[in-house]
């Protein structure tokens, strides 16, 4: 269990004052420009050293990818990019630093533009984050107020930072997509290569990196790699922002340290399942992307990228979605299918099309007016949308079908022989007709 | 996909900026680099929107794309693909409701019972003009679901009760302060946060430290924790951890120096080597490696690891000549011998390895 004095966030509730005095009285700007003069690969290193995994979804080593931009600046300036642009269902973790901390979002850009030899840096907060959005531009006037960024500051790193905003499309929360919407045109993701670090914002060297991933950067290193390495189970280290929804009895965020079993988790900050531990049916623990785990895996398995990996899911953000056996678990499925229709940028024909036939097929099932066959056929669809596709979306689509198949295809057949009974002589079927 | 079509006969003819909006444009404006001012499309058309009573008409989309010099089809493109962007006239408050899995388990589709009793069909406004709802797509605040937006804030742990109410308050004309409806703090755990408890936390002590920990000069030679926590409190204490054995990501290596750089050696015209009998070096390379004063596969068998890392740095590609073996290969050739590579050069099947005027 993680406790008060390791907590990176303090003001994740906003208790206290958001604003740039009550952000130094918590430990922010504390030192910054010692670890400014350290140079990018000091900075590197220590994130290397700390073993933290963007906190974005996919888990990438952040130090790592720091190191893939280019070693010097050429004609081409670089760009950090901070994708706030979170609507992965189930997470909310981002808009509580960006509200309530926005100080150490700040710092984290400043020092991670140091390790990458930017000057400048955009953080793109999804369009329906207003009220966050006016917390973070007045936290950016704060800092420039008071000579913190800007040019000639006292950190002695020249640096800009604009807060941009998109207008409601979760495929800007793709890196390349996100770009793309950052510099004016519709959110498409683009092939790679080449990669951002090479070519992103307006051709430049660019790294993306999320917000959280961002914000823990100083205290990191104020704390010493170590420190934050000493959380949690191997290659799964530090602390983390989780956001518990479903059917616990008190949602909420929290941050823990990584590798904290599930059932730990949910007895200490969310007072339990509702209905008790019985009533559990299945939950989908990083997202909405990744598929659901039943009851009795998730129940001792600890929430981090390696255990939920070899339970055929994934942290992903770590947003804890928990589902009671109240649950219509086709229902809550074919509802996120009907998401990733919605978002579907629809470029790619196997995930434009794909997402609205398995929506539709899914329709049909919560019903039971389908065939024994459709589901087979429904999890062929999937695999060929997943990996066939230009961005991860056409994968994010097809894996939470396949969870519920793999582990509940008993209820869908259920479902459809409940249904089919009193139809016997129904001849033929309509699925997919559209 | 969502498929949007604008409505051509609410809009009108004409659209202007309100003067008080100016100001907030030139903010807007003044982000991104001066050949870059497309980039505020997205900003410029929320703008419009505001301007425009909560919706967007194609007269408006044409203003911003003539303030910003975009073709008017860009400008459509943009706000037909992103959804808070409306294209029809909407009510003075328009409610956007989450739909999305987190909200439904928590009880969202009651909120749509709601709406649709006090409201009518998404997107349908109501007739004194003051309401208007749609259901949207995951809004991220699931902590606190089931929840909607109405014009710019969130209100969240909402009950078909308290929507019907707020929905009651704006229809006559007052005001609801946005936030939870329920006993607790933002997305802290209702009735009392779990967590963040302890006052030194926000005393300042957590400025006490006076210098970095593992600065180069006094880097451990040990991993074990130096910093100012000890590790029994640090570690966790539900996980089965094995003490000692954090994982680090493999030591990142020292920026390279002057003095890394690979021997030269002058040679006589005709002396040289073909350095591209070595799979991984082509004309390119073994010019930028001539140039260097490489041209003997000795001298490459000869490297150590700095000198490779030098190099590496120098031809601007991480990695490679340790996966590609270049020193095993230049060994073996250097001893007159061949590799299964060099003997598909020396018969000419590999293309990269010719020069250019050998075709």
């Amino acid at each position: 269990m993680l406790q008060d004095k390791d907590r990176i966030f303090t003001n994740l509730y906003g208790a206290h004052d958001p604003g740039l005095e009550g952000a130094k009285q918590r430990g922010a700007w504390h030192l910054t420009r010692e670890m400014l003069e350290q140079g990018p690969d000091w900075l590197c290193t220590q994130i290397k050293e700390s073993g933290l995994r963007g906190r974005g979804g996919a888990g990438f080593p952040t130090g790592l990818k720091w190191t893939f931009m280019p070693k010097s600046v050429g004609e081409r300036p670089h760009y950090l990019v901070v994708n706030a642009d979170e609507s992965e269902p189930g997470t909310c973790k981002d808009r509580e630093i960006m509200r309530h901390d926005p100080h150490l979002l700040i710092e984290g850009c400043m020092v991670a533009s140091r390790a990458m030899r930017a000057h400048k840096c955009y953080v793109y907060l999804r369009g329906e984050y207003i009220a966050e959005r006016e917390a973070l531009e007045k936290a950016v006037k704060e800092a420039y107020e008071a000579k913190l960024i800007g040019k000639d500051n006292v950190n002695g790193w020249d640096f800009d930072l604009y807060v941009h905003h998109g207008a409601g499309a979760y495929i800007c929360g793709e890196e390349t997509a996100l770009l793309e919407s950052l510099e004016g045109k519709k959110g498409q993701p683009r092939l790679k290569p080449p990669f951002p670090a090479n070519a992103g914002l307006y051709g430049c060297p660019t790294t993306v990196n999320n917000v959280e991933s961002i914000a823990v950067v100083p205290t990191i290193l104020r704390r010493g790699a170590q420190w934050f390495a000493g959380f949690g189970r191997p290659n799964n280290t530090g602390t983390k922002l989780f956001c518990i929804s479903g059917h616990v009895n008190k949602p909420c965020n929290v941050e823990e340290e990584m590798s904290i079993t599930f059932k730990d988790l949910i007895e200490t900050h969310c007072g339990g399942i509702r209905g008790g531990w019985d009533n559990l049916k299945a939950v989908i623990p990083g997202g909405s992307s990744v598929p659901m785990v039943p009851a009795e895996q998730i129940m001792d398995a600890h929430m981090d990228f390696d255990t939920l990996r070899d339970l055929q899911s994934g942290l992903g953000t770590a947003a804890v979605i928990v589902m009671d056996k109240s649950t219509d678990l086709i229902q809550a499925i074919a509802r996120i299918a009907y998401f990733y229709k919605h978002e579907s940028c629809g470029q790619c024909t196997p995930c434009r099309e794909g997402t609205g036939w398995m929506w539709r097929v899914l329709e049909q099932m919560v019903k039971g007016d389908a065939h024994h066959d459709d589901i087979e056929k429904l999890l062929d669809v999937s695999k060929q949308v997943e990996g066939h596709t230009i961005c991860a979306l056409g994968d994010a689509a097809a894996w939470p079908v396949q969870g519920l198949i793999r582990h509940f295809r008993h209820e869908i057949e259920d479902r459809i022989t409940q249904y089919r009974a009193p139809r016997a002589l129904v001849q033929g079927h309509t699925v997919a007709a559209e | 996909m969502a498929l949007r079509r604008f409505d051509l006969e609410a809009g009108g003819d004409s659209f202007a900026f309100k003067p008080e909006t100016e100001p907030t444009i030139a903010f807007w404006l003044g982000k991104y680099p001066e050949d870059k001012k497309r980039s505020a499309v997205i900003p410029m058309l929320w703008l419009a929107q505001k301007d425009n009573e909560g919706w967007l008409s194609e007269p408006a989309m044409r203003e911003v794309a003539d303030r910003l010099e975009m073709p008017y089809i860009r400008v459509y493109e943009v706000a037909t693909f992103y959804t808070m962007f409306r294209l029809q006239p909407v009510g003075k408050h328009h409610i956007q409701l989450c739909g999305t899995t987190p909200c439904m388990l928590r009880g969202a589709n009651d909120l749509k019972e709601v709406c649709h009793k006090a409201i009518g069909k998404p997107m349908s406004v109501t007739d004194d003009g003051r309401l208007s709802w749609e259901e949207v797509e995951c809004l991220g605040a699931c902590a606190n679901a089931p929840m909607v937006q109405i014009n710019d804030y969130y209100y969240e742990d909402l009950t078909p009760e308290s929507l019907t109410e707020i929905l009651g308050k704006l229809q006559n004309g007052a005001e609801v302060k946005p936030g939870t409806f329920v006993d607790r703090l933002n997305s802290a755990p209702e009735g009392g946060a779990t967590s963040l408890l302890e006052g030194d936390l926000y005393d300042g002590s957590r400025n006490a430290i006076s210098a970095l920990p593992n600065l180069p000069k006094d880097a451990p030679a040990d991993p074990a924790p130096q910093a100012t926590e000890a590790p029994k409190t640090a570690a966790p204490t539900n996980t089965k951890r094995e003490d000692g054995k954090t994982t680090l990501i493999k030591d990142s290596k020292p920026a390279p120096k002057t003095q890394d750089k690979p021997e030269t050696v002058e040679i006589a015209a005709g002396e040289e080597d073909d350095l591209k009998r070595i799979k991984g070096i082509g004309p390119v390379n073994e010019k930028a490696l001539n140039e260097l004063g490489v041209y003997k596969f000795s001298q490459i068998a000869a490297w150590t690891p700095a000198n490779v890392d030098w190099v590496e740095d120098f031809m601007s590609f991480p990695g490679r000549i340790e996966r590609e073996d270049w020193i095993a290969q230049a060994k073996t050739l250097a001893t007159g011998d061949e590799t299964d590579f060099s003997k598909r050069v020396d018969a000419g099947e590999v293309e990269s390895s010719k020069d250019e005027g050998d075709e």
